[in-house]
């Protein structure tokens, strides 16, 4: 059993202060980089970590730390990623909470590595009181001297600014988070340019996950190799699950990169309630393709789940046992993404619109037996004709449930509805 | 020339704020918050002086406001419910949460009531699914709601 690193500290009295921080040893890592190491090295050795971005897409922090030019005369900034919104998704909120030093360790670490004296940590807006500990402990930072000017006594400065967004998820998609952070409406942009070259304010920029950051300060004290073999291959370290729906102990798990599901849902998550079965679990995110029983001897991480044609995505696992309507399950999820989507793109912006109406319909026992074709029709539609990911994450769902779970669909139409055996008529895809 | 101003203590802020970047106009969000806390609400006055203030076209402010869902262009009510519709707390039964406070309060979902008490919204996954089925209560999460730690919670803030 590998320890835990940054859940070690949610149990700790006062694991958001620095003092408590610093008394576990917070506050060496970046004292030790600054005084003895390049930038490129603390790259390097992130590299080597095998971290991979754990905000969703699972890209190697240290490949994507590396594409900042380093010529550019050019300020560059660290914004970190703190909106958390995909439905399942709850890890950071514990992390700013209570490793509320060691994301700011992290922050400092990685605005060295990259030459940025200015990071961002970009928060959803509902996480008001996450937001006001983050400016209360921002202040004690500064007050010791650990962000500001000549940090540490060395020529290193670093400013570190709250930005609280506003009620958007898809403003944790970085390129609208960086167009909110400019005081705009949160509109995904083209790429390219990606962010690393051109970001924020025009600006070379990193954009990366909070628990990305907060896993730094550990690598650059223990060694990115130490890092790298806690996990499996290709995907370093120790990972925050969360576990929520049908479990008897909901909650944040941190273990090592390629546990496998199985374990994580009967020996952390507690397994399910007294004489239910398991019916499906989402391992990543509502965004993420469902899983049937039979496919949790899975690993979670991003290689094995791509693998079985899911994604690990934010590791928000959601259980759903043998009392779930999955029908209902499809249309919350569908509704969420209808709800979210920027509207700038058209099958993005009608097809999740037309997916929710439709579905709403078959709960309504009003559906009809072309529903489940059309459905399938609007997904793949949707698949890769976008601007941003929110289509595809939109499209996901929708195909995997649809696909896995077509009984219950089949009989949903059939039962729900006085017409559903005849509609092999044209119908209206709308009403 | 706008008909509303911040009061002097804003206006630091606001100035405080504008510094912390590298455009004026990114204060955006930040003004907005400071604006709705001063006037309780963003009323087009509100924006026309957010837009003088920013330097940019009150139109400009507008397409932020009516993006986001956080912030309020009429006024809300006292306490402000939100209860979580994502999906984890769906699966925990949040609609019989969201059902008996559409019966407490007599408001349906994204309604206020006449005399500014109570706002009853539903919204999508606030990040704390462990804990469902939850809602924000202004700016306090409340979890693993049953009817009647609802009823208590609302018998301790009347
Ligand atoms: C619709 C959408 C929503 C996203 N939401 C988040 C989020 O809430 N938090 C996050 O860290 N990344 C989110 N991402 C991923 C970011 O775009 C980006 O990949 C990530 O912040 C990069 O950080 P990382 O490399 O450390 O994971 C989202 C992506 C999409 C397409
Ligand atoms: S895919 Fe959807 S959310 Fe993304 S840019 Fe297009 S319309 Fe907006
Ligand atoms: S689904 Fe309700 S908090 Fe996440």
């Amino acid at each position: 059993m590998a320890g835990k690193i940054i859940s070690k500290f949610f149990d700790i009295d006062g694991g958001n202060t620095i003092d408590v921080y610093e008394r576990h040893g917070g506050y060496q890592s970046i004292r030790r980089v600054l005084k003895k190491m390049a930038p490129g090295q603390v790259t390097d050795e992130v590299l080597k970590s095998n971290l991979r971005g754990l905000g969703g897409a699972g890209f190697p922090a240290g490949r994507k730390w590396s594409f900042i030019p380093k010529d550019s005369p050019k300020p560059k900034f660290l914004v970190v990623n703190a909106d958390e919104s995909e439905p399942g998704t709850f890890k950071d909120r514990y992390i700013m909470d209570r490793y509320t030093h060691g994301l700011f360790e992290g922050i400092m670490i990685a605005s060295y590595a990259i030459g940025a004296n200015k990071a961002f940590i970009y928060i959803r807006g509902e996480y008001v009181r996450q937001a006001e500990n983050l400016v209360e402990q921002i202040k004690c930072a500064y007050d010791r001297g650990y962000l500001g000017k000549r940090i540490f006594g060395t020529n290193f400065n670093l400013d570190l600014v709250v930005h609280r967004g506003a009620g958007a998820y898809i403003c944790g998609e970085e390129t609208a988070l960086l167009e909110s952070l400019e005081g705009k409406k949160g509109w995904p942009r083209m790429k390219p340019p990606f962010p690393a070259i051109e970001g924020a304010f025009k600006c070379p920029t990193i954009v990366n996950n909070v628990e990305t950051i907060a896993y730094v300060p550990t690598i650059l004290q223990e060694g990115g190799e130490w890092f790298s073999e806690l996990g499996s291959e290709r995907n370093g370290g120790l990972k925050l699950y969360g576990v929520s729906g049908h479990v008897k102990k909901p909650g944040v798990y941190e273990l090592p990169m390629g546990t496998s599901l199985r374990e994580i849902i009967y020996e952390h998550a507690g397994g399910l309630q007294d004489g239910r079965k398991l019916k499906a679990v989402v391992p990543g995110g509502s965004s993420a393709p469902v899983l049937t029983a039979d496919e949790i001897d899975v690993k979670m991480d991003y290689d094995s789940l791509a693998k079985i044609g899911s994604m690990l995505g934010s590791a928000g696992v959601i259980v759903m046992d043998d009392t779930t309507d999955i029908v209902r399950a499809l249309y919350v999820v569908t509704r969420f993404y209808h709800h979210e989507s920027c509207g700038q793109c058209t099958p993005c912006r009608e097809g999740t619109g037309w997916a929710e109406r439709i579905l709403k319909r078959i709960l309504d026992g009003n559906g009809r037996s072309v529903d489940i074709d059309n459905l399938l029709n609007i997904a793949g539609n949707i698949m890769g004709n976008t601007i941003c990911p929110l289509g595809d994450a939109a499209a996901l769902p929708l195909k995997s449930y649809l696909t896995k779970f077509r009984a219950d669909f089949e009989a949903a139409v059939s039962d729900r509805n006085g017409v559903g055996k005849v509609a092999d008529e044209p119908v209206s895809l709308l009403n | 020339m706008s008909k509303v101003a911040f009061s002097q203590e804003s206006l630091s802020e606001f100035e405080r704020i504008v510094a912390q970047y590298p455009e004026r106009r990114a204060a955006m969000l930040p003004t907005l918050y400071l604006a709705e806390k001063e006037f309780g609400h963003i009323s087009p006055e509100v924006e026309v002086y957010v837009g003088e203030l920013l330097q940019v076209p009150a139109i400009k402010v507008r397409e932020v406001l009516t993006f986001y869902t956080l912030f309020a262009s009429k006024p809300r009510g006292k306490l402000h419910f939100q209860v979580c519709r994502g999906i984890s707390c769906d699966l925990r039964g949040c609609t019989k949460i969201i059902e008996h406070l559409q019966e407490k309060l007599n408001l349906n979902s994204e309604e206020t009531s006449a005399d500014l008490a109570y706002t009853l919204s539903e919204v999508e996954c606030l990040g704390a699914c462990e804990t469902a089925p939850m809602m924000q209560l202004n700016d306090d999460y409340h979890g693993d709601l049953t009817t009647e730690t609802v009823d208590l919670i609302l018998d301790e803030k009347k």
